[in-house]
Formats: C-alpha cells, structure tokens, sequence
C-alpha cells in the first residue's frame, strides 16, 4: 500500500505537473531540485500541456503483480511538445496501430489498483488525439 | 401550487463536455453467448459502448469534466462544487468527486460530493448545483453525470448497461450557453430497480419498471414543469429524456407529445445503450452540440426507485464560439471499436482471476 | 594506492538452484575462491546483492554471508547497484586493499531470483528503473530495454535479424561452459522464430533469470608470491552513471554511463581499444551488447550490428564476446553476474578455460557490468601479470 507515494505525486500524475528553472527557463518533467542546466535552486511549477509524440513504444504481456489485470499493455517514451520526454503508457490504441512520431495527446487513467483492497492509482497516459471540429 | 424550481438570479450552463469510450460490444454478441441468437430480431439497442479495461467514472469523468472547462473558459479555481452522479462510484467510501476535483485544477476550495439516484444522479447533481449558483452561494458550480453500468450476465439489462455520460459548468446566465427557465424534481418510493449494498449487479422489476416508474416519472415532471413555464411541447427545438433502451424515449416522447424529429439528436442509446446516469445528460450534450441559438430544450431524466428531474433551457449566441472548443458528443461516439463477448467479460471483471 | 591482483576465483553453475538458500550459494562461491588462493580467511568481505530483500526477505547480507563462510567477526558489507552490484562490491574490494586499509578482500556477487513467482521477480526487477516514473508506469524491466531495441532499428534501419549474432555466439560459447544454464546451440532460425515478449525483444534476446554465486580473493600485487593462486593483475575498475530512466537522457540510444565508465577504465589502465582481447559485454538483452559496443568506443555509433554480423565476436575473432556464454548463455542472476564475467575473465587471462572457448593469447579482458538501462556501469579490465 504505497498510499503517501500515490498522494505525493498527485499533481504530477493527473496534471503532467512538472517544473520550470526561475533563472534560466529549462522545463522539467518530472520535477527536479536543481535545475540541470544553471544548478539555479529556484524553481517554479509548470503544467505541460499533454500533446507530444511517440519517440518509442513496446507491449507488456508480464508485468507487476498490481498492473496483471491490464496485460498486455502498450508502453512508450512520448517527446512532449515543450521538449522533456516522459515514460509512459498508450491508451485506445491496439498495438498494431502504434508508430514512432504518431502524435499523442494525454488522458488521466486508471494506471494500477493495489489489489482488491487498496487505492486505485490514477494518472497519465497518452492516446491518439480525438481531433477539434471546426 | 406553483412545483417549478427557479434561481433567484439568472443562470445557465456555460460549459459542458461529453465523454464516451471507444469501445462497444454488439448486442447481438450477447445474444448469441446467452441466448443462441434466439432474440437478434428483438434487440433494445443495436451495441452498448464499453469502458477500457483502465476507464472507470473516475477517469471518464475526468475527461467529461476537461471538456467543460475548455467551453466554458473560466479558472477551474472559481468552481466551489464537483458533485459526481453515478451508480459505478469506484470507491464505496471515497468521493470520485475529490479525485475530480483535483485532476481538474479545482481543488482545494470547493465542496466536493457523490451522488447516487440510479440513472439520474447525474440531474440531480446539476439541480443541486443550479441550486448553489442561483442561490449566489458560489458562482460556478460542476455536475458530472457519468457511469458504467453493469448487467448481471445473461439478464436483459446486459444488453445495454454502457458506460458513458456528461459533465456541466454552472454559471451566471451572462456567460451561459443555455439559460435555465426553470426545472421541476417528481420523486416516489417505487422500487422498480435496485442494487442492494455488497451486490455486484442490480435486480429489476422488469415490466413494473415500465408504466408506475420511467413512464409515470417523466410524464409527471415534463407535464408540471410545462404547465408552470406555460409552454407546449412545440415550443421545444429538442427534447431528451432517460434512454433505458431505444423504445422508451420514443414513446414517453409520442405521448407528451413530442414529434421524433425533436428527440432525434440527443437518441443516442441505439448505439451505446444505456449509459445510466450519464444517459439523458449526455444525449443534451449532443442536443447542445447540435442548438442553434434561441433553441429551447428539454432535459427529463429518470432514476429508479424512483424520480424524473426536468429541465427547461434556452440556448444563448455563445453556443457558437464554444460548440468546437472540445470534442463533440458525436466524435466520441463515432470512434467505435467492436469488441467480442470474451474481452468485455474480462474487462468487466465478470472473469475472476486472482 | 596499491596495485591489486585476483588470485582466487570461485563459482556455482547458474541454475534454478531449488535446493540452495542465498547463503549457501554465497558461501560455496567464497570457500571455492579461497581454496583457489590459498587463503582461510580474509580481513574483508563485499557482497553484491540486488534482490535479496524483496525475494529472500533476507537484507544485512554481509554478516550473514560472513558468518555462513567461516568468517564471522571480519568486515562485511552489502553493496547494491542493481544488476551491476557484483561489479561494485568488486570495485570496493579493489578499493579497500589498493588503499592499504586491507590486505586481502573478497567479492561475491550472489543472487536467487526463483524463490518467489515470476510476478515477484518481475516486479523486483522492476525496483532497476525510476520507481515513481518508470516501474509504477507499469514498465518492466524488458519493456525498458524494448523501448531502446525498436528505437535503435528505427533510426538505423536494422532487422530483426541483424541482432541473431549475439544470441548465436553466445549459445556457441556457454555449450562449453559447465557453469552456464544454457548449453546448446541456437540458430539463425530459432532466433528469428523465437517468441515475443516483449516487442521487439524475443525470448532468444532475453538473458534467463537464474540463480547463482561467483567470487574473487584479492589481494596487494606485491603480496601475489606469499599465496599458492595464480595471480591476475587488475589494470583498472571503475563505475560511470547516467539518469535512472531513459527519459531524462538526450539521446537515450546512446549509453552514457558506459561510455564515462570505459573511458575512464582505459584511461586508469593506460590501455587502449586495440589492447583488449575479449570484451564481456552486459548482454542482458541484444540490443545491450550492440549499444555497450558503440559506447565503450569499439564501433561507431549505429555500427554496433553490421560490425557483429561480420562475425568476428567468436572465441577466435577479433574481439571475442561472452566467451564463457555471456549473460545471454550462462544466465543472469542479477546482483551475481559482474563477478561472473570477471571470474571467466580471469579465467582467461590463466589461459584456463576449456580449449574450444580458450581465447588464444588473451592478455587483457574487458568486463561491463549495468546496473538498470544503463544507469550504473562499472566497467573493469584485467591483464596477465
């Protein structure tokens, strides 16, 4: 039961919450202590707007116990449209269906459950973008 | 005895949102698991939409919720409430609504609370929240409506519990995409339909669901909602009610009299089924995708046990700058991908295991 | 700071060892190490261990390992690093003797992988990667790997079949290694034909999880003459690190961990490229060895599989890879395999190995040991005194 680690990042799970260097602008996803680039301390929450593309993907047929009711999963390395890259799943989307440089946009779903018993963990994953009408 | 509810201040929706899952599962797949195909003549709705093995009412509404707030462009920190109706509440203690509430940048001050009143929770958040903005209790208020219903394998409500439902901003008429005229609540104790606590599926009636509960509900509230407003059926550019199945809407709809052509665009159970709590919310939605301004329409929902919400409003100028500002009901609807019997039961957890 | 040479070498066959606790595949590779030196005891013990805690609930593996050889009462320690943590207990070993607060150590890598379900273990495998932002995605070690394999053909355009060398020679090699878990050969086809698990990655690119202990005795150079073990001289053993997940790196094809830890390892040696005649790469997965080639600076970036398609990795070739089987053929028991490769590098350098996988006039020996996608690399060379 990782309940304060599920509470902890929260913002980070369900907002693509990351963070922005206040001296010399680098964006973070996930959020660092120090700014890589100027060791600058000072940093500043940045919500990432969710739109990217897949730079890799493969499907999960065994996973963690807590993740066995969504096999088999797609994962993948999404470029996010303001640059850093981020690890996560794919979602409506089979797996013959994915390819590198498709672009992807972010929805909030469920990720694991601990059990029958425990939290359900919710938080980002990708999928094809549902397109505007005009 | 005037029964119509009515703010004391100028109100309406100024955003909503739809949401659907992609996947739906034909009716006559279930038909031919349980019952050999015996009845694919008689089918109440053609498939039922299906939530992803990792969508629940949670993350549906989420994404219903997100979509409210792209319409009505407002600083999701202004909502003071995110009340959630639904019967699927994954939690039995802990409100969906707080979840809600803090993937949509809403929390913390706000009031956050889950409704349960069959099919139409999801109304009766939105009278609840009508209620706290008109009252001037908060400027801005969220109802979502949203569920995936669950039919005990082989009973005749498998064929169209879905999943699915809608989400609305409540605000202050000046920025509103439809006005509200007023709203009447018709509630009894008839026990047409019921899921006893630690049931995994309902119990039901079956025809006593019809006549002393949909019918009787609906007919009571549209009929004193337009008594009080003093208005025909003709003054309605659409109507929507409950949509249990695809004959019900059209009869409760013939006999108030209301032509198909007004119920036409918010129908959408012959082709998700019954999205429950989400059901006659989400065909609104539809309904307001398709308003022109000046258009009235009508809400009636139906929850068994039982009561109707109905609802009268009358679509502003703005539906036309936010219309497109998020996914419409229909492309939500429109990216179907049939499932078989065997993945909908391992979805649905109707395959134990662990 | 001291020279430092190997003069015990000691190891359990890789196996599902159902029969054998962690302490007693531990203790069987020590007492073996030190038979082979010379030696009764040691002033030190490093152990290199990943999963013992969550697998064996088993953690203060130093005094146990201690105790259970024989020398309870000596300085003992658990070093983990992941997959690379037998290479780093190695490399504090080295260090507690090079520095003088010690005159002889030993090193054992030990890991049992099959006392809980694949679940488990995969799971714990998992704990390798970032674990708020890659495991609890829902990541397992495989797919992490398999994120890099289908980029890596993507960008340079390769087949599937391009990866066939590794698998292949190392089968070769582990059939002539009593040790190995694997001792048979695979072809082109089978590797080809071979079951997805993770796409890309079939299951003839995948190490097998496996069980096992391997340990070295060593000791100042210049204290080599007092011990009846044939002495290995170490030119250089040191670690370079990269970001925990692949997504924090600018170009996650390119291992930046094992490049700073081989640079730094010839540099220490004063050894370069040319020099080294086997290289025993960390072939958890193919796509491993062809990224740990272009890093470590033997092939330009890209070449890795048009370099090994040549076929010149074999025990005869221009530089020979996992001669003993590599991870690939000898198996993978995680916190172990550093010391694995270091025992058959030694093994080597004596010129002891069995004659079909002897590499003729092998002077000095490169071993890589990854801990997690390349996150911690100790990269460590041997030669012939």
């Amino acid at each position: 039961m990782d309940i304060p680690r599920t509470w902890r990042l929260r913002d980070q799970r369900y907002l693509l919450q990351g963070n922005q260097c206040e001296e010399c602008g680098e964006l973070y996803f996930p959020k660092v202590f120090i700014c890589h680039k100027c060791r600058c301390r000072s940093l500043k929450d940045y919500q990432f707007s969710g739109r990217g593309t897949v730079y890799s993907y493969s499907t999960v047929y065994q996973a963690a116990p807590n993740f066995d009711a969504f096999v088999p999963y797609i994962v993948a390395l999404i470029d996010l449209k303001e640059g850093p890259r981020v690890t996560a799943q794919l979602s409506d989307i089979s797996p013959g269906e994915v390819e590198i440089g498709m672009p992807v946009e972010m929805v909030v779903r469920k990720i694991s459950e601990d059990g029958e018993r425990g939290v359900i963990n919710y938080g980002y994953k990708f999928r094809p973008p549902i397109p505007l009408e005009e | 005895m005037k029964m119509n509810m009515k703010p004391s201040r100028p109100i309406g929706i100024v955003g909503y949102g739809a949401y659907v899952p992609r996947y739906r599962v034909a009716a006559a797949e279930i038909s031919r698991v349980w019952r050999q195909g015996q009845d694919t003549g008689a089918l109440p709705v053609k498939q039922k939409s299906l939530p992803g093995a990792d969508e629940d009412t949670i993350t549906m509404s989420i994404e219903a919720g997100k979509n409210a707030l792209m319409r009505a462009d407002i600083d999701p920190a202004l909502i003071r409430s995110v009340w959630a109706g639904s019967e699927s509440h994954p939690y039995a203690v802990k409100p969906t609504s707080t979840v809600v509430a803090q993937a949509l940048s809403i929390a913390p001050y706000t009031t956050a609370a889950d409704f349960e009143f069959a099919c139409k929770a999801g109304t009766e958040a939105m009278q609840a929240a009508l209620g706290f903005v008109g009252s001037s209790m908060a400027d801005y208020s969220l109802a979502i409506a949203m569920d995936t219903a669950q039919g005990r394998p082989g009973d005749a409500l498998e064929y169209t519990a879905a999943a699915g439902g809608a989400a609305f901003i409540i605000g202050p008429a000046a920025n509103s995409v439809a006005i509200l005229e007023g709203s009447i609540s018709y509630a009894t104790d008839t026990p047409d339909f019921f899921r006893r606590s630690y049931q995994k599926y309902p119990e039901h009636g079956n025809r006593f669901t019809g006549e002393p509960a949909y019918f009787l509900h609906i007919s009571n509230a549209v009929r004193t909602l337009l008594e009080d407003l003093e208005l025909k059926p003709s003054d309605f550019a659409m109507a929507v009610f409950h949509q249990p199945n695809t004959k019900f809407p059209q009869k409760v709809a013939k006999q108030l009299g209301f032509t198909p052509e007004q119920i036409k665009e918010g129908l959408l159970s012959p082709f998700i089924g019954n999205t429950y709590a989400g059901a006659s919310p989400l065909g609104f939605s539809a309904a307001l995708d398709a308003a022109k301004p000046g258009d009235r329409l009508l809400l009636a929902s139906f929850g068994s046990g039982a009561g109707s919400d109905a609802l009268s409003f009358v679509v502003t100028d703005r539906i036309e700058e936010v219309r497109f500002a998020a996914p419409t009901t229909r492309s939500y609807i429109d990216r179907e991908v049939l499932v078989d019997y065997a993945t909908y039961a391992r979805w649905r957890n109707k395959i134990k295991h662990h | 700071m001291r020279q430092v040479a190997i003069i015990g070498l000691g190891q359990t066959p890789v196996r599902e060892h159902w029969e054998k606790g962690i302490r007693e595949l531990a203790a069987n590779a020590v007492l073996d190490a030190l038979e082979d030196a010379g030696l009764h005891r040691v002033e030190a013990l490093y152990v290199g261990n990943m999963l013992s805690g969550l697998l064996a609930g088993q953690e203060n593996l130093g005094a146990l390992i201690a105790e259970t050889a024989g020398m309870a009462g000596i300085e003992a320690i658990k070093v983990e690093a992941a997959c690379g943590s037998a290479a780093a207990s190695f490399r504090q070993a080295l260090l507690a003797v090079a520095s003088g607060a010690v005159d002889s150590a030993v090193a054992v890598g030990v890991e049992k992988l099959t006392e809980m379900s694949g679940t488990a273990t995969t799971a714990g495998l998992a704990t390798a990667a970032d674990s708020d932002y890659e495991a609890s995605m829902g990541l397992s070690f495989v797919a992490i790997n398999a994120l890099l394999m289908q980029r890596y053909m993507y960008e340079f355009g390769y087949s599937k079949a391009d990866f066939a060398p590794f698998a292949v020679n190392a089968h070769d090699n582990a059939k002539y290694n009593i040790n190995a878990m694997f001792r048979y050969s695979v072809s082109m086809e089978q590797y080809t034909n071979a079951k997805v698990i993770c796409d890309p990655i079939n299951l003839l690119d995948s190490s097998p999880i496996a069980d096992g202990a391997a340990a070295v005795v060593v000791v100042p150079l210049e204290h080599v003459g007092r011990y009846p073990g044939q002495a290995v001289l170490i030119e250089a053993c040191e670690i370079g690190t990269d970001t925990i997940s692949l997504d924090n790196r600018e170009n996650p094809l390119q291992l930046k961990g094992v490049q700073r830890s081989a640079q730094k390892a010839l540099k220490t040696s004063g050894k370069s490229h040319k020099d080294i005649n086997i290289f025993e790469a960390h072939d958890a997965f193919s796509i491993m060895s062809a990224l740990s080639l272009e890093a470590s600076g033997f092939v330009e970036f890209g070449h890795g599989l048009k370099w090994a398609a040549k076929m010149n990795i074999g025990p005869g070739g221009d530089l020979p890879m996992s001669t003993f089987g590599g991870l690939k053929g000898r198996g993978h028991p995680v916190g172990a395999t550093g010391l694995y490769q270091i025992v058959e590098g030694a093994t080597q350098i004596r010129g002891t190995a069995p004659s079909e996988i002897q590499v003729p006039d092998a002077r000095c020996a490169m071993m890589q040991n990854i801990g997690g996608s390349g996150a911690n690399v100790t990269t460590t060379i041997l030669g012939k005194l």
